[in-house]
C-alpha cells in the first residue's frame, strides 16, 4: 500500500506542476502575411479620355465579408489602354504593398486576363528573366463594338509558364495557386 | 539460487546430525478470492515424491517431515498449478491461496490464443494476432474492416479513420495498452496514432456499454492490447517483412520478448513503413507517398498478485496528400468534379511534397496493480501523451517549407479502477479518473489558428455490476459521470464575431479588441451521465442471444466549437459554433448468436438515437479575393442510425469453407425528415475458403467484396457562378460514386526453418481485376479513383 501511495503522490504532484506551469498570459496574434486584399487595375488611355480604375478590396481577408468590388466607369470602344496593377495587404498599417514581392520573385507569378463577349484583347508588357510575361503591366485594346460583360483578373502563384498558351495568357494550363481572382463587370461604349 | 544453497545446507546438517523427522504440516486450501475452502486439491510433496489432497473443508495435513525446505506441488481443476516452498521448522501451519478465475489467469499467463472479450453483454469482437499481421503493412483503420459493421472514412488511402456503425472520430474511443488515445481525433483527415503491429490483439465494441473506457464513446470502443507475455524462462521474438507492387512499399516490422519465471519481463517493438505514389488502374496518385516509423517498449513485473507496468510508444508518420486534391476556389472543384481526373498526374516517385502531414505520437505509461485476497484487484495508472502534428499546405515563397498547422496536444492522465470479484456472480468494478490537456497552436505558422489554445479538465468517475445468474444469464448494469471544462483563448476575425451573431450572445468573453481581430476567452463546462445495462442468455449450447441499451453524452470537441477559417488544405471553410451542445445517445442492441460444428452465425442488430447529432455539411459558399469557397458548418440535428451486422461462417469439413460479412445501416435526421451525410453504403464481403496442413499448412482465400451506391444522402449540392463563362454551374458535391465490386485473393504457406523457427510466407493480390471505382466515404473521391491492383508477399518468422 505504501508503494501506492507514494506513487499517487507522484503523480498528482506532477499533474500539479504541470497545471501551474502553465502561465496565463495570452496568446500572439497571428497575421497573415500572404493576404492581398486590395487589387487595383488602373488603365490609362493612350489618345484622349478618361482613367479607369477597376478595384476589389476585401478588408477581412479570408473572413465573411465580400470583396468590394468598383468599376470607375465605363471604356471607350476601340482604344488601347496602358494598364497597371498595384497590390497591397491593407491588414496591416500603414498598407504594404504586395507588387515589391511579386517583382522580386516575378518568374513564379503571372496574371490573367479574361474578358467575356470578346469585348477586349490583352498584351502583357512586363517579364521575368526567361522573358515570360508578369502581366503587373499590360495594354487593354476594347473592340470596336460595343458591350457589357465581365473581366476576369487571376494572380496564379508558381503557375507553369512553359506549358502551352500560359505565355499567350491561357490559364487553362497554367496551374499553380491562385492567390487573385477579381471579376468586375465592365462595359465599353 | 539461495534456495537450493540452503537445500544442500540443510541435507548436510540432516546426514551429520540425524534429525528429528516426525514434524507435521497442516493447513488449508482456499480460493485467493472468496476464501471458499478447495476440496480435492492434488497436493504433491516433490521433495518427498509423495501425495496428499485436500478435504471437504479443504483441509490438508503431511506428516513424518525433516525441518527444512519442502517443495508442493498444489493442483486443482480450473486453477493454475501452484509450486511453492515451505520451511518445516518443527510442526508448522501453512495456508494455500488458490487462484481459479481463468479469466484473470488469462491475462497473466496465456498468449492471446484465447478468446478473452472484455465485455459480458456489448457487441464485441476481438481481431487476433494472426490477423493484425495480415495488415502489418496497413493502419489501425484497414485493420478493423475485418470486423462487421465497422468501415473507414478516408482522406486517400493511407489516412483510414475507423467508423463503427456510421459513427467515428470524437465518437470512437481508442485504448491503447489502457491509455485513451489523446491524438486531435476530431478531424476526419487525423487518423487514430496507432502503429498496428505494436498490438497483439483488437477488441471493438459497438456502442457505448463499455463504460471504463469513457462515457462518450457514442459509435463503440476500440481497444488495443500488447501480446500477452507468458510468465516462463523464454526469449522469443517476431519478424514480419513485406513488400507491394502498388505504391512500391516496403516495410519491416520487429519484436523482442524477453520473460522471466519470476515475473518480469521487457519486449521491444520496432517498424518502419514506406510507400511512393500508389495507383489507381489509369493513373499515379502523385502525391500519395508514406513514411512511418514506430518503437514501443513495454516492461515490468507481474504475478497473479501484483505487478507494474512501464510502456513507452512512438510513431511518425509523414503522409502525403493526393496533389491533385490541392484546389484552388471552388471553380477548381468544379472542374475537378466534372473532370472526373485528377488534374495532377505524374510519373512515379518515393518523394513527399506539400500538402502533406506530419504527426508524432508519444505514449507513457507506468501502472502498477495488486490484488488483495478476498476482495479484489486495485489498479493506479499515469500516462502521458504527447501529440505533435503539422500540416503542410503548398505554400509559395518565403513560406514554402513553412508548417501551416503546427500544433502541439499535451495530455495527462491519471486513473484508478477497483474490480471487486470475491464473489464471482457478482463482480463489481469502480473507477475514477482526472485529466488535463493543453494544446497550443504554434503562431510561428504565419496562418490564423484553426484550433486555439486551451486547457482542458476532465474529471469520471464510473461503477459498473456484473451478475452471473445461474449458468446461462449474465446481467450488467453501469452508470458513470463525466466533468469537463475548456478553457480557450482564441482570436476571431471581427467580421466572423458578428457574422455569427458573438457579439450579441458573447459580448462579455471578448478580453482584447486589436481592431480586425478579437480576443475571446470561452470558458465552457459540461456535465455528462452515461449509463448502461445489458443481458446475455444462453438458450442452450448452440443459441444465445444479447440485448442491451446504452445511454452516452458527449461533450463537442474543439473543432466543433472553434473551427473558424479557410482549411487551406481541404480548400473549404469550416466554421465551429460556440453554442453547440453536447450530443446524447441512446442506443439498443440485440445480438442472436448460433455456433455449432459446422456453421456459426452472428446477427447484430441496432437502433440508435442521437439528440442534437453534431455534423459537418456544407451550406454554400463565401466569396474572398482568392475566389468563391465552399462553406461547411457543423450543425446540430436529431439523428436516428439503425442498421444490422452479419457474419456467418460456414465449414464443409476440414478445408473448405465459406464466410460472409455484410452491414447493413440507415441513419435519418429527424428532425429534417431527410438522410444523414457521410453514410456507409451497404457491403457485403464473401470468402470461400480452402487450407490444407500436408501442403506446408496452406490457406488460401478468394473473396468478393461488393459495395453498393449509397442511395440516402442529403442533397447538399448548389449553384456556383462561373465568372469566365459567366455561367451557373451545379457543384456536385452530394451525389456518392456507383457500386462497385472488388475480388481479392490471399495465401500463405509456413515452413519450419528450425525448432522454434517458424516461416510464413503469404501472397495477396487485392483488386485482381484492377476495376476503377470511388469510394463514398473517401474525401478524395472528388478528384481521382482509388487503388488498383497490388500485389503483396509478406514473410513472418517466429524465433
Amino acid at each position: 500500500m505504501k508503494t501506492l501511495k507514494n506513487l499517487s503522490l507522484l503523480f498528482i504532484s506532477a499533474l500539479v506542476f504541470t497545471a501551474c506551469s502553465n502561465d496565463d498570459d495570452n496568446p500572439e496574434p497571428v497575421n497573415e502575411e500572404e493576404v492581398i486584399t486590395t487589387l487595383t487595375a488602373t488603365l490609362v488611355p493612350t489618345t484622349d479620355g478618361s482613367t479607369i480604375t477597376l478595384q476589389t478590396r476585401d478588408s477581412d481577408g479570408d473572413g465573411p465579408t465580400a470583396p468590394v468590388v468598383t468599376v470607375s466607369g465605363a471604356l471607350a470602344a476601340n482604344t488601347t489602354y496602358n494598364g497597371t496593377l498595384s497590390l497591397l495587404n491593407e491588414t496591416e498599417s500603414p498598407a504594404e504593398s504586395i507588387n515589391v514581392e511579386i517583382e522580386e520573385e516575378d518568374d513564379e507569378h503571372q496574371f490573367f486576363y479574361q474578358v467575356t463577349n470578346s469585348l477586349a484583347t490583352f498584351t502583357y508588357e512586363d517579364f521575368d528573366e526567361d522573358s515570360n510575361p508578369v502581366g503587373l503591366a499590360f495594354t487593354l485594346t476594347t473592340s470596336a463594338t460595343p458591350g457589357t460583360g465581365t473581366l476576369t483578373i487571376t494572380l496564379r502563384h508558381e503557375p507553369n509558364k512553359s506549358a502551352s498558351g500560359v505565355s499567350d495568357g491561357d490559364i487553362t494550363n497554367a496551374g499553380g495557386e491562385t492567390d487573385i481572382q477579381a471579376v468586375f463587370n465592365i462595359s465599353v461604349e | 539460487m539461495k534456495h537450493y544453497i540452503l537445500i544442500i545446507a540443510c541435507c548436510l546438517f540432516g546426514i551429520a546430525y540425524g534429525q528429528n523427522c516426525n514434524y507435521k504440516l497442516s493447513g488449508n486450501v482456499h480460493d485467493f478470492h472468496d476464501g471458499s475452502a478447495i476440496t480435492g486439491a492434488a497436493i504433491y510433496i516433490e521433495t518427498l515424491d509423495r501425495y496428499t489432497t485436500s478435504d471437504i473443508e479443504g483441509n490438508y495435513s503431511i506428516s513424518n517431515l525433516c525441518n527444512g525446505l519442502l517443495t508442493l506441488e498444489i493442483s486443482h481443476l480450473g486453477c493454475e498449478t501452484k509450486r511453492i516452498n515451505v520451511q518445516i521448522n518443527g510442526n508448522t501451519q501453512y495456508e494455500i491461496n488458490m487462484e481459479h478465475h481463468i479469466e484473470e489467469l488469462n491475462e497473466i499467463k496465456i498468449d492471446a490464443s484465447g478468446n478473452s472479450k472484455l465485455t459480458k453483454t456489448s457487441q464485441e469482437t476481438q481481431l487476433k494476432a494472426k490477423t493484425l499481421e495480415r495488415f502489418s503493412a496497413f493502419s489501425l483503420g484497414d485493420a478493423l474492416k475485418q470486423v462487421s459493421g465497422v468501415s473507414s472514412i478516408n482522406t486517400g488511402n493511407t489516412i483510414v479513420k475507423p467508423v463503427i456503425n456510421g459513427l467515428h472520430s470524437s465518437r470512437i474511443v481508442v485504448m491503447t495498452n489502457n491509455v485513451r488515445l489523446q491524438d486531435q481525433e476530431w478531424g476526419i483527415e487525423h487518423a487514430p496514432s496507432i502503429d498496428l503491429n505494436s498490438a497483439g490483439q483488437i477488441n471493438v465494441i459497438k456502442g457505448a456499454n463499455a463504460l471504463a473506457y469513457g462515457g462518450d464513446a457514442i459509435g463503440g470502443v476500440i481497444v488495443l492490447k500488447p501480446k500477452n507475455i507468458s510468465l516462463k524462462d523464454s526469449l522469443y521474438g517476431k519478424t514480419i517483412l513485406g513488400a507491394q507492387s502498388n505504391g512500391r512499399g516496403y516495410n519491416i516490422s520487429s519484436s523482442l520478448t524477453k520473460s522471466w519465471e519470476k515475473g518480469w519481463y521487457a519486449t521491444g517493438q520496432a517498424s518502419y513503413k514506406r510507400f511512393g505514389d500508389f495507383k489507381a488502374p489509369d493513373y499515379y496518385l502523385t502525391n500519395t507517398g508514406m513514411n512511418s516509423k514506430g518503437v514501443s517498449l513495454n516492461t515490468g513485473f507481474k504475478t497473479f498478485e501484483k505487478g507494474f507496468n512501464i510502456f513507452y510508444s512512438y510513431l511518425n508518420n509523414e503522409i502525403g496528400i493526393l496533389r491533385a486534391s490541392h484546389i484552388g476556389s471552388v471553380e477548381d472543384l468544379v472542374n475537378a468534379i466534372n473532370n472526373q481526373k485528377p488534374l495532377v498526374q505524374d510519373d512515379f516517385s518515393y518523394a513527399i511534397s506539400a500538402p502533406r502531414q506530419e504527426v508524432t505520437h508519444q505514449v507513457i505509461k507506468a501502472d502498477f496493480f495488486k490484488r488483495f485476497k478476498t476482495f479484489g484487484r486495485l489498479e493506479v495508472q499515469y500516462d502521458f501523451q504527447n501529440n505533435r502534428r503539422f500540416e503542410y499546405d503548398i505554400r509559395v515563397g518565403d513560406d514554402k517549407d513553412k508548417a501551416a498547422l503546427d500544433l502541439t496536444l499535451k495530455t495527462h492522465t491519471l486513473k484508478s479502477d477497483l474490480k471487486i470479484d470475491s464473489n464471482t456472480n457478482a463482480i463489481y468494478k469502480f473507477g475514477i479518473n482526472v485529466g488535463f490537456q493543453n494544446n497550443f497552436a504554434n503562431p510561428e505558422t504565419g496562418v490564423r489558428r484553426l484550433i486555439p489554445d486551451y486547457d482542458k479538465y476532465d474529471f469520471g468517475v464510473y461503477a459498473i455490476t456484473d451478475f452471473k445468474l445461474g449458468d446461462n444469464t449474465n446481467l450488467d448494469f453501469g452508470l458513470r459521470y463525466d466533468f469537463s471544462k475548456i478553457d480557450a483563448k482564441k482570436f476571431y476575425i471581427t467580421s466572423r464575431w458578428e457574422e455569427r451573431g458573438y457579439d450579441e450572445d458573447f459580448a462579455d468573453i471578448v478580453i482584447d479588441d486589436l481592431g480586425t481581430q478579437l480576443l475571446a476567452n470561452p470558458v465552457l463546462t459540461y456535465h455528462n451521465v452515461s449509463a448502461s445495462a445489458g443481458i446475455t442468455y444462453q438458450f442452450n449450447a448452440n443459441n444465445s442471444v444479447i440485448f442491451n441499451y446504452g445511454l452516452a453524452n458527449r461533450a463537442p470537441n474543439p473543432s466543433e466549437l472553434f473551427s473558424d477559417g479557410l482549411h487551406h488544405s481541404a480548400a473549404r471553410i469550416e466554421l465551429g459554433d460556440l453554442r453547440i451542445k453536447q450530443e446524447t445517445s441512446n442506443r439498443i442492441g440485440t445480438s442472436y448468436l448460433f455456433k455449432n460444428e459446422t456453421l456459426s452465425v452472428n446477427l447484430e442488430s441496432y437502433l440508435n438515437h442521437i439528440n442534437d447529432y453534431i455534423f459537418i455539411k456544407p451550406t454554400g459558399t463565401e466569396l474572398t479575393i482568392r475566389g468563391a469557397f465552399p462553406v461547411w458548418e457543423y450543425e446540430q440535428t436529431n439523428a436516428l442510425l439503425y442498421g444490422l451486422d452479419v457474419s456467418a461462417n460456414y465449414k464443409f469439413n476440414d478445408d473448405w469453407f465459406l464466410n460472409n460479412k455484410t452491414a447493413f445501416i440507415k441513419g435519418r435526421d429527424v428532425t429534417k425528415k431527410e438522410a444523414l451525410i457521410d453514410m456507409p453504403s451497404f457491403k457485403t464481403v464473401n470468402t470461400i475458403g480452402y487450407s490444407n496442413k500436408k501442403w506446408l499448412n496452406f490457406n488460401a482465400e478468394l473473396q468478393s467484396e461488393l459495395v453498393l451506391k449509397q442511395n440516402d444522402y442529403p442533397d447538399n449540392n448548389f449553384e456556383v457562378f462561373i465568372p469566365t463563362t459567366e455561367e451557373f454551374v451545379l457543384l456536385d458535391i452530394s451525389t456518392p460514386p456507383p457500386t462497385y465490386h472488388l475480388m481479392h485473393f490471399e495465401s500463405d504457406i509456413t515452413v519450419k526453418l528450425f525448432e522454434k523457427t517458424d516461416l510464413n510466407i503469404g501472397l495477396n493480390i487485392t483488386n485482381i481485376f484492377n476495376t476503377s471505382y470511388r469510394e463514398y466515404l473517401n474525401r478524395l473521391r472528388y478528384f481521382a479513383d482509388d487503388l488498383g491492383r497490388n500485389f503483396m508477399l509478406q514473410l513472418k518468422i517466429n524465433y
